[in-house]
């Protein structure tokens, strides 16, 4: 079976985070990572393919810029055969419903038997990409799974809602999204590194991928920023630098203060 | 302007966050249709929702409903296509049938909804973004609009009394919409501490390394004579169990007191605590966006912190 993993490049959590004021578009031109949440997407993938399961080729999906390729060879690093970078000029301003019919269009290709998404991309803060995703390759899905099993051609998944846990059952070919307390990802080694950078990496273009340029991009997006403002002021907290717990008295002190011991 | 909202719902009550969104676009003037899709669905339970501001209420009905999205997609879709908007309250099935609808239909999206007007020169919806450091108010180039609102963001008093009118609304299951089955659900245990009662609550992430950690937890809370809470990271991976879970599918607690230890302060976590009278985080990643809303900063190793300051509580 083959698994294809959505990958995010996204701002690097140590980069300040800012909407360009003239076009209201993230601002990309800082440090840039793989987003955190695919990374348990990735290992996911790898766990089944040691879990004994015929995993033929784990390939990671990415829609970004022509930049992406460096966070990308973590990914490669990590465990991926491959990479498919969508990376085109045209593409950037894409909104949910553009990201997601360009994604899928370079999905229908990989010949993948389960689609994986993390959660949620931590530059945008939504959760929703995996279900429209999946309606555009019309296949079942299964989102925030905290535990995947395998059986023959059918995976069973953990999910939590706001009432427990349901379990879900699905036919491959599928798609599912992961949370973040699925697995814990591993390191990669430097060997893995290395051998990274002998990995195909395949770059195309929203032409060569057949995405009709009308639906993608600024000019395709169907979500449309009007304005951007500061969110209501607020207190300042405040803030204790701790070494070694010295910071307990000024803690005691502070709960005193606000009355709340 | 035709609206419809989709009414989440579980073993007969509906989620408080789509009542939250039916009640904002009821306010807002005009005539706004609830959705309710499931199996075994009550007609007057249904027309209940006339108290909350529906019009008319929508019923579809059919065993293909319960509970998975898809299915739920398939039956909101012909609805959808008439309307010019169509509001979600937060909710995991609601979100995907959200997303997944917008897929279908071809339109926007707005995440994480924290207001909304309805109008003739259109919709507009406002959410907060990168950490809750903007507020961004976008539009819609197509139609229907689609709305999914975050957690909490609405009220869902009643608000106004009566029933509304229900139309039985005909499904057409897609073919790869029945290929997920609920195969069961495992309940929430009942009963043992309640945490919306707590004025104190000391809780945990995934920061505080193992469940081997948590007794270190448990001191830190009994020396403020306090509970134990926790994120759904460490719910998920088995730590502790799903009713000590605060956020956006666990619970949402307002204590006097809330110490955020080794937690990174999520915005599905934050919806859930952010009403606590005084918030203390411990982590040990400056960045964290915990401390973007905590009023008091820790910026250390929360398993040093955690003993030194039972130490301390106990030494007063
Ligand atoms: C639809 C949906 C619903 C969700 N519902 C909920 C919900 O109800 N509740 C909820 O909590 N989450 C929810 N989430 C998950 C949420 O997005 C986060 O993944 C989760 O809250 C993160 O939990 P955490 O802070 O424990 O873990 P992490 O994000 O891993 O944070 C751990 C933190 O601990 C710090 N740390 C590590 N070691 C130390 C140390 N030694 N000392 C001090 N600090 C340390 C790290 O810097 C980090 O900030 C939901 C997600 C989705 C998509
Ligand atoms: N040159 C590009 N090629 C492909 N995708 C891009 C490019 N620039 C941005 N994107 C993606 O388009 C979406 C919207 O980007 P942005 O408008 O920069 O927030 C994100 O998923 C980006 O990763």
């Amino acid at each position: 079976m083959n698994i294809a993993v959505c990958v995010k490049e996204v701002p690097s959590a140590t980069s300040a985070k800012r909407l360009d004021p003239s076009t209201y578009r993230l601002d990309r031109s800082g440090d840039s990572e793989l987003n955190p949440f695919d990374v348990h997407g990735l290992e996911e993938a790898i766990k089944l393919r040691e879990a004994g399961h015929e995993v033929e080729e784990i390939v990671a999906v990415c829609m970004g810029r022509e930049n992406a390729q460096r966070p990308l060879q973590k990914a490669l690093a990590l465990g991926a055969d491959r990479v498919v970078l969508l990376t085109d000029p045209a593409l950037a301003g894409s909104d949910i419903s553009g990201t997601a019919y360009a994604l899928a269009t370079v999905l229908e290709k990989q010949n993948a038997d389960l689609v994986i998404l993390g959660q949620q991309a931590s530059d945008a803060d939504c959760y929703v990409m995996a279900a429209a995703v999946a309606d555009h390759l019309r296949r079942p899905l299964v989102t925030q799974v905290a535990s995947l099993s395998l059986e023959g051609g059918t995976l069973r998944a953990k999910r939590q809602t706001e009432h427990g846990y349901d379990v879900i059952e699905a036919t491959l070919p599928a798609v599912i999204s992961v949370s973040d307390a699925i697995n814990t990802p591993r390191l990669p080694s430097i060997k893995a590194i290395m051998g990274a950078k002998k990995k195909p990496t395949d770059q195309v273009s929203a032409a060569d991928a057949g995405i009709d340029p009308s639906r993608v991009g600024e000019g395709g997006a169907k979500s449309v920023v009007r304005s951007v403002s500061p969110p209501p002021a607020k207190q300042e907290g405040r803030r204790i630098e701790d070494t070694g717990g010295d910071s307990a008295g000024a803690i005691v002190e502070f709960l005193a203060e606000r009355g709340v011991i | 302007m035709a609206t419809i909202v989709f009414m989440d719902h579980d073993e007969g009550a509906f989620n408080p966050n789509s009542l939250g969104v039916l009640a904002k676009a009821a306010s807002l003037g005009g005539e706004v249709t609830a959705f309710v899709g499931g199996s075994g669905i009550d007609d007057a339970w249904a027309g209940g929702l006339g108290a909350y501001g529906a019009s008319r209420v929508l019923v579809a009905d059919d065993a293909a409903l319960a509970g998975l999205p898809q299915p739920l997609v398939d039956a909101l879709e012909p609805h959808a296509r008439e309307a010019d908007t169509v509001l979600f309250g937060a909710g995991v099935v609601s979100a995907d049938v959200a997303a997944g609808l917008a897929a279908r239909v071809g339109s926007g999206i707005n995440c994480e909804t924290t207001d909304f007007t309805l109008g003739e020169g259109g919709v507009v919806a406002v959410r907060p973004a990168l950490g809750d450091t903007v507020m961004v108010e976008s539009t819609f180039a197509s139609s229907p609009a689609i709305i999914l609102g975050r957690a909490n963001a609405f009220a869902s008093e009643p608000t106004g009394s009566g029933t509304a009118p229900v139309e039985r609304v005909a499904v057409t299951v897609q073919e790869w919409s029945s290929a997920a089955r609920m195969a069961g659900r495992e309940q929430a245990e009942t009963g043992g501490v309640d945490i919306t009662e707590a004025d104190v609550l000391v809780a945990f992430g995934r920061g505080i390394g193992g469940p081997e950690n948590i007794p270190v937890v448990e001191q830190l809370a009994k020396a403020l004579g306090g509970e134990v809470a926790a994120t759904r990271a460490v719910v998920d991976a088995g730590w502790t169990s799903y009713s000590m879970q605060v956020g956006q599918t666990g619970k949402t607690v307002s204590p006097k007191l809330y110490v955020a230890c080794g937690i990174s302060g999520a915005i599905q976590h934050k919806v859930g605590m952010a009403n606590a009278g005084v918030i203390v985080a411990i982590n040990k990643d400056v960045n964290a966006p915990i401390f973007e809303f905590a009023d008091l900063g820790v910026v250390g190793d929360v398993l040093t912190v955690m003993p030194k300051l039972t130490e301390a509580l106990a030494g007063r």
